[in-house]
């Protein structure tokens, strides 16, 4: 039986810039790394590969360079790597990028079954929690989002038990497999690759997949398959505020100054 | 007599833009109908100038306007002369599109539930929803799917919405991605909505990719701005790349047009007590031996005494990579204390482990909209700005004056936090105590 990880490279958000004066993004010399929550996602992959036998595999749609991810991935231990490009997979919105997994999902089990695929709960790039799901729909696998612990996996009643983390509450919920999971960062502390582990990687083979492969449509994938478009990206336009007092030399009348406008205004009573 | 010269009007060449590329993820070589776009290691696009056909596709889907059309001298001339002529060609295929598009009419908010008790966002959602369907001028319909629910289309015509379908049975008592999918689905195929809006949730979130998948339209997350486009189109607009910037998003080629935004994003709309509107009863049969999930335990996490609101407080202290180090957060607390509220950080403070994850304010972590919101050392990335931009006022702390807070403050001070949180704390004790 299989279990799979679903991985996107992204940028490292946390270092993109604005140029104050263009009103751009400077990118140069920002590092792509694996989206930090699949990295749970695929340490849970590799658990249910140590713990139950599992057969584990890293799926990534991306351009060429994703390889470097997919690489990391065989160097923690999955048993397959597999890279979904071309060049018409891309510009995808989330419609078209669960299309292009799911038809790789699809692909896998038909040589051997797939119990479990894991994703991260949202990129950092797009934040928007929608490939998971649309993978379990395109697939009809139980979706079960936001997970942070795996409370039973049963392969012979084929049934998975999983807490979900919501807002002010857990659920503890049971679902039939195969199922699309996806996690939060409490789910494992994800580990980290042996010298030798490391070494073997860089020459073990990641394997890519085109849609010569996949044969899907080409409407449906890619900015071709995707109902969603950028018309405009802008930073937005923000109403400069008051400076009260001089903070560096006269903090305190600086501070007083600023709860008597705020009292004035009334703003704040106490 | 010579047959008369047509003149085809020039199509000209793409070309990049220098420095405006985003590295969106090759959207202009996923296009290109000559495969005459490759991409850089940087992920930008270097055109084959010579395979060019200018079809303009590129230039259509780049979304930081980073590419453009060239003309020759000459050809620019041909241009002017047939600057007269115009005219959209229309074809059949997108004449059927339209009036496709055309079908579906009206905004729908899904009302989220907990055993009969909808989530605030929902009303919120009612309040901007009411305006877009004014300005399209359709009725804003609330949908109600749960198990003893029929109390709350009294309350969503109370938050504006002029009708309720309602579908209330009890396979619908708790929430599943199945029913409640199948549910949803159901009632678009058959009242085909035009825009469609959902809380970003942990529920909404799991429905709303789930029903945008089977219905195969567009989903915009976590949308901080709705409005509507000359030609009735939705106008998302959210955060993007981590929320460094902002990116207005459209799906006006689909149907229905769905997105999701987040609790605290819209203001609470005023409540009209008896306010009323017609209730459509709704069904969706579906036996539950046909569900393969179950939902075996609730925990509510009433949390202990650590357990901090961040997004209902009234007065939130914010801390980021200024404060150096996480005992400095105690500075902060003395302030929250005597004003009555929390402390809350930026993601530095809580990446460098200074402050639990549920305090995060910000694109990844809550957003708020306190009465008063005091930025401390927190530079003001926008991915932190779309998290507490809507709060009545705000007030930056830092010492540096070029620093992004102070673009959306109300009141700044520019100085050293050590030294003005301290006196702000004194002084608002002094207050207090001369009141007393």
């Amino acid at each position: 039986m299989l279990v799979i990880a679903c991985l996107k490279q992204v940028p490292d958000t946390t270092q993109v810039q604005i140029d104050p004066v263009t009103n751009t993004l400077v990118r140069d010399g920002i590092p792509f790394i694996v989206n930090p929550y699949d990295t749970h996602a695929l340490e849970e992959t590799l658990r249910l590969k140590d713990s139950h036998g599992l057969k584990s595999v890293a799926l990534s749609m991306g351009p060429p360079n994703a390889e470097a991810t997919l690489r990391k991935a065989l160097a923690l231990g999955v048993d397959r790597s597999i890279l979904l490009s071309d060049r018409a997979f891309g510009g995808a919105d989330t419609l078209s990028t669960s299309n292009v997994l799911a038809a790789a999902i699809r692909k896998l089990g038909e040589s051997e079954e797939v119990g479990l695929v894991f994703c991260g709960k949202q990129t950092i790039d797009g934040d928007t929690a929608q490939v998971g799901p649309g993978i379990a729909v395109r697939l009809g696998y139980s979706q079960l989002t936001l997970v942070d612990r795996i409370e039973k996996l049963d392969l012979d009643a084929k049934t998975v038990t999983v807490r979900r983390k919501l807002e002010g509450r857990y659920e503890i919920v049971e679902a039939r497999l195969p199922a699309m999971i996806t996690v939060v960062r409490e789910l494992n502390r994800p580990r980290y690759p042996t010298v030798p582990m490391r070494l073997a990687s860089a020459k073990a083979e990641v394997e890519s997949w085109s849609n010569e492969q996949l044969q899907l449509d080409v409407n449906s994938v890619g900015l071709k398959g995707s109902p969603t478009w950028v018309s405009r990206i802008f930073s937005p336009e923000r109403q400069e505020g008051e400076i009260i007092g001089d903070g560096l030399n006269d903090p305190i009348a600086a501070a007083r100054l600023l709860l008597d406008r705020l009292v004035q205004g009334d703003m704040l009573s106490v | 007599m010579s047959e008369p010269v047509k003149v085809k009007r020039p199509r000209g060449k793409a070309r990049v833009i220098a420095g405006k590329c985003i590295a969106c993820g090759a959207r202009c070589q996923s296009v290109c109908p000559i495969n005459g776009v490759e991409m850089s290691e940087q992920g930008e696009p270097v055109i084959e100038t010579a395979k060019c056909i200018g079809c303009v596709k590129c230039v259509k889907a780049c979304p930081a306007g980073a590419l453009e059309m060239f003309y020759t001298p000459e050809e620019l001339a041909i241009i002017a002369s047939f600057e007269k002529h115009g005219g959209e060609e229309i074809d059949e295929e997108e004449l059927e599109r339209r009036s496709r598009v055309a079908a579906y009419k009206g905004v729908w908010v899904f009302v989220e539930q907990n055993d009969g008790e909808a989530a605030k966002v929902s009303w919120e959602l009612t309040g901007v929803g009411r305006e877009l369907a004014d300005t399209l001028g359709v009725p804003l319909s609330a949908v109600i799917i749960g198990s003893g629910v029929d109390h709350l289309a009294d309350t969503a015509f109370s938050y504006c919405a002029d009708q309720a379908y309602m579908i209330n049975d009890s396979v619908f008592r708790q929430y599943r991605t199945e029913p409640f999918l199948a549910a949803m689905c159901h009632l678009i195929e058959k009242h085909k909505p035009q825009v469609v809006l959902m809380g970003a949730t942990g529920m909404g979130r799991d429905l709303a990719g789930a029903v945008a998948t089977r219905v195969k339209t567009g989903l915009t997350a976590d949308c901080t701005g709705l409005g509507i486009d000359a030609k009735g189109n939705l106008m998302q607009t959210r955060p993007a790349f981590g929320g460094n910037i902002m990116a207005t998003i459209m799906c006006d080629r689909f149907r229905p047009q769905m997105a999701t935004v987040r609790p605290h994003v819209m203001p609470m709309p005023q409540q009209r007590q008896g306010a009323t509107g017609i209730t459509i009863p709704e069904s969706c049969p579906i036996p539950e031996s046909s569900i393969f999930t179950r939902v075996l335990e609730v925990i509510t996490d009433k949390g202990g005494k650590d357990k901090v609101d961040v997004a209902g407080a009234e007065f939130i202290v914010s801390g980021g990579r200024g404060l150096m180090a996480k005992e400095n957060f105690a500075l902060l607390e003395e302030l929250a204390e005597e004003l009555g509220g929390v402390v809350g950080g930026s993601r530095s403070a809580v990446d460098a482990g200074w402050l639990p994850q549920d305090r995060q304010v910000g694109q990844t972590g809550k957003t708020v909209r306190p009465k008063i919101y005091i930025a401390c050392g927190i530079s003001g990335a926008i991915q932190h700005l779309v998290g507490m931009q809507d709060s009545d006022v705000i007030v930056a702390i830092n010492r540096d004056r070029e620093a992004p807070i102070f673009e959306v403050a109300t009141f700044g001070i520019v100085g050293d936090l050590f030294e003005v949180v301290p006196a702000l704390t004194a002084g608002v004790r002094e207050m207090k105590q001369l009141r007393s």
